[in-house]
């Protein structure tokens, strides 16, 4: 245990293990580097079940239900498909990023887990910056969506991947800035302290926050009803046009441990994390996951795809100024001392805050290019 | 004031879809449960009446798929023809419904009953004992208006289901 004197400490902060941890760090690291790929693999085929039947019993069907009982081999039975069909790459492919593109898409969505907290102080590494370092990683993906659009060469690939990337350098803006109003309050940028932090779950005291970052999370992660880049009925299936077996597993992976990932970071910024009575706080975790996952799944059936122009008027008229108002208010409740003392105070001006602001902004400033439409 | 543009809209959209999550689907998983379809139904099946038939075959010249096949020889003794053989081959047919229209004896009618696909092309060619009529493949009203008016008055789905098989 003392043996540790990497510099690294002293560059991330990183806090030792629990001294009563068995072996050493590498010992800590070898068992994260597996639970987590184990649990982010799990979760997927668990997510992608809840979604497709959860999805279909919300359209008024069943879902896939043929494999196994109730259809629960349907992911299995997806993947050898996939496994066993042919790998095919155009031939005026860029050869080497095409292959490239889908395993940089996925390393960053595992290393996100790093330092999510499983349970108090469980986690790969307690880095005192870790909600930055999550922003930070998570754009890099969007760097493999487009080596994928670039290295097909497709014009619909690429206009997927192009239609990614403005995607998400808008709705990066008011997620980091909604991400900022949770850090004003529990005065931390660790994620594990972030969860000490939360007496109450952060949802209570930052309404308006949790929608935003809601909102943009699912816009970044490109799900329903944000899904541009792959939008079926406009560019064929946009990045992932010209992939096929493994290489486009990966992708559809990508997708879904990008939605537990937010999910898993909503479930810690807001909902309280591992936090919560009776049962184990691994499983409070997994449950919070799964329920907000389940929410994404909603969201996605009900709403229909908006267009490009939305999308951006959307992040840049509507989630923007809303993520300003809201740091801004949520800064003079802090310095007001509020979020220790007069907590209900804050609770219930926050949510009266949102309702206002919502539907001032919505009736009198948040316009569609003003009877323009550019696209 | 609208209030279906600050989110009253989303909120509606979202009650639809959670009260369809937590009702009964609406499709039936149709080789296993099957909707019951009504008597009235004109199906595409033929049924053939044995004793009826006197192997004029008038259907045979009716058809224009040429799809039924009749073979008959005489019996002296009952100074009549007797049929040795009457085929349709279900995969040429049609469902025209000539041949019932044209049998001068009332000796073929349409079933109601409509799933005739089968695994192997050999299987589609009826021989006499298949065209009969059994319980499961009961006469329609098609062509023959009296029969037509015995039938309940039936809608075309009878009710929900729910046959397992």
């Amino acid at each position: 245990m003392a043996t540790f004197d990497f510099d690294i400490y002293s560059l991330v902060g990183f806090q030792a293990v629990p001294p009563d941890w068995p072996g050493g760090f590498w010992w800590h690291w070898l068992f994260f580097t597996v639970v987590i790929i184990s649990f982010v693999l799990a979760m997927v085929m668990g997510v992608i079940y809840i979604e497709r039947r959860g999805m279909g019993r919300m359209q008024s069907r069943l879902g896939p239900n043929r494999t196994g009982p109730f259809g629960l081999l349907q992911p299995v039975a997806d993947a050898v498909k996939v496994l066993l069909k042919e790998d095919i790459v155009p031939s005026a492919a860029d050869k080497l990023v095409h292959w490239l593109a889908p395993v940089i898409a996925f390393a960053p969505v595992l290393v996100i887990f790093a330092v999510i907290p499983f349970e108090n102080g469980a986690l790969l590494a307690d880095l005192n910056i870790g909600i930055l370092y999550v922003v930070a990683i998570s754009s890099v993906s969007t760097v493999g969506v487009f080596m994928a659009g670039w290295g097909s060469s497709n014009k619909y690939s690429l206009l997927g991947a192009m239609r990614n990337v403005a995607a998400v350098v808008s709705y990066e803006i008011p997620l980091v800035l909604a991400i900022v109003g949770v850090v004003l309050i529990a005065g931390s940028l660790s994620l594990n302290q972030i969860v000490v932090a939360q007496s109450i779950p952060f949802i209570l005291l930052q309404p308006l926050g949790f929608l935003l970052f809601f909102a943009a999370g699912c816009a970044e992660i490109n799900r329903s009803p944000f899904d541009l880049m792959e939008a079926d009925s406009e560019i064929v299936a946009g990045f992932h046009t010209e992939y096929s077996g493994m290489k486009f597993a990966m992708f559809y992976l990508v997708e879904y441990a990008e939605a537990v990932a937010i999910s898993a970071i909503i479930t810690t910024l807001f909902l309280g994390g591992w936090k919560g009575p009776l049962l184990p706080p691994w499983l409070w975790f997994v449950v919070k996951v799964v329920l907000v996952f389940c929410a994404m799944v909603w969201t996605r059936t009900t709403l229909p795809r908006i267009r490009i122009d939305q999308l951006m008027a959307f992040a840049w008229k509507f989630l923007f100024p809303m993520a300003l108002l809201n740091l801004f208010i949520t800064a003079l409740q802090v310095l007001a001392g509020w979020p220790t003392q007069l907590i209900w105070a804050m609770i219930m001006v926050n949510f009266a805050v949102m309702a206002i602001m919502v539907l001032i902004w919505s009736r009198f400033f948040f316009r569609l290019g003003w009877g323009r439409i550019e696209v | 004031m609208k209030f279906e543009r600050y989110g009253i809209g989303i909120a509606k959209g979202l009650t639809v879809t959670i009260r369809h999550l937590l009702r009964h689907p609406t499709v039936n998983q149709y080789p296993e449960q099957r909707l019951n379809i009504s008597r009235r139904f004109r199906g595409n099946e033929l049924v053939w009446n044995q004793n009826k038939c006197t192997g004029c075959g008038t259907c045979a010249k009716a058809c224009p798929q040429g799809a039924i096949e009749i073979v008959t020889a005489t019996n002296m003794a009952e100074n009549k023809y007797v049929v040795e053989k009457y085929q349709v081959d279900t995969g040429y047919c049609i469902q025209c419904g000539l041949c019932v229209e044209s049998c001068p004896y009332e000796a073929l009618y349409f079933s109601h009953t409509f799933e005739c696909a089968r695994y192997r092309r050999g299987e589609l060619v009826q021989g006499k004992e298949d065209m009969l009529e059994t319980p499961e493949r009961k006469v329609s009203g098609y062509f023959y208006p009296d029969k037509a008016n015995k039938l309940p008055k039936q809608t075309l789905l009878v009710e929900k289901v729910t046959e397992k098989r």
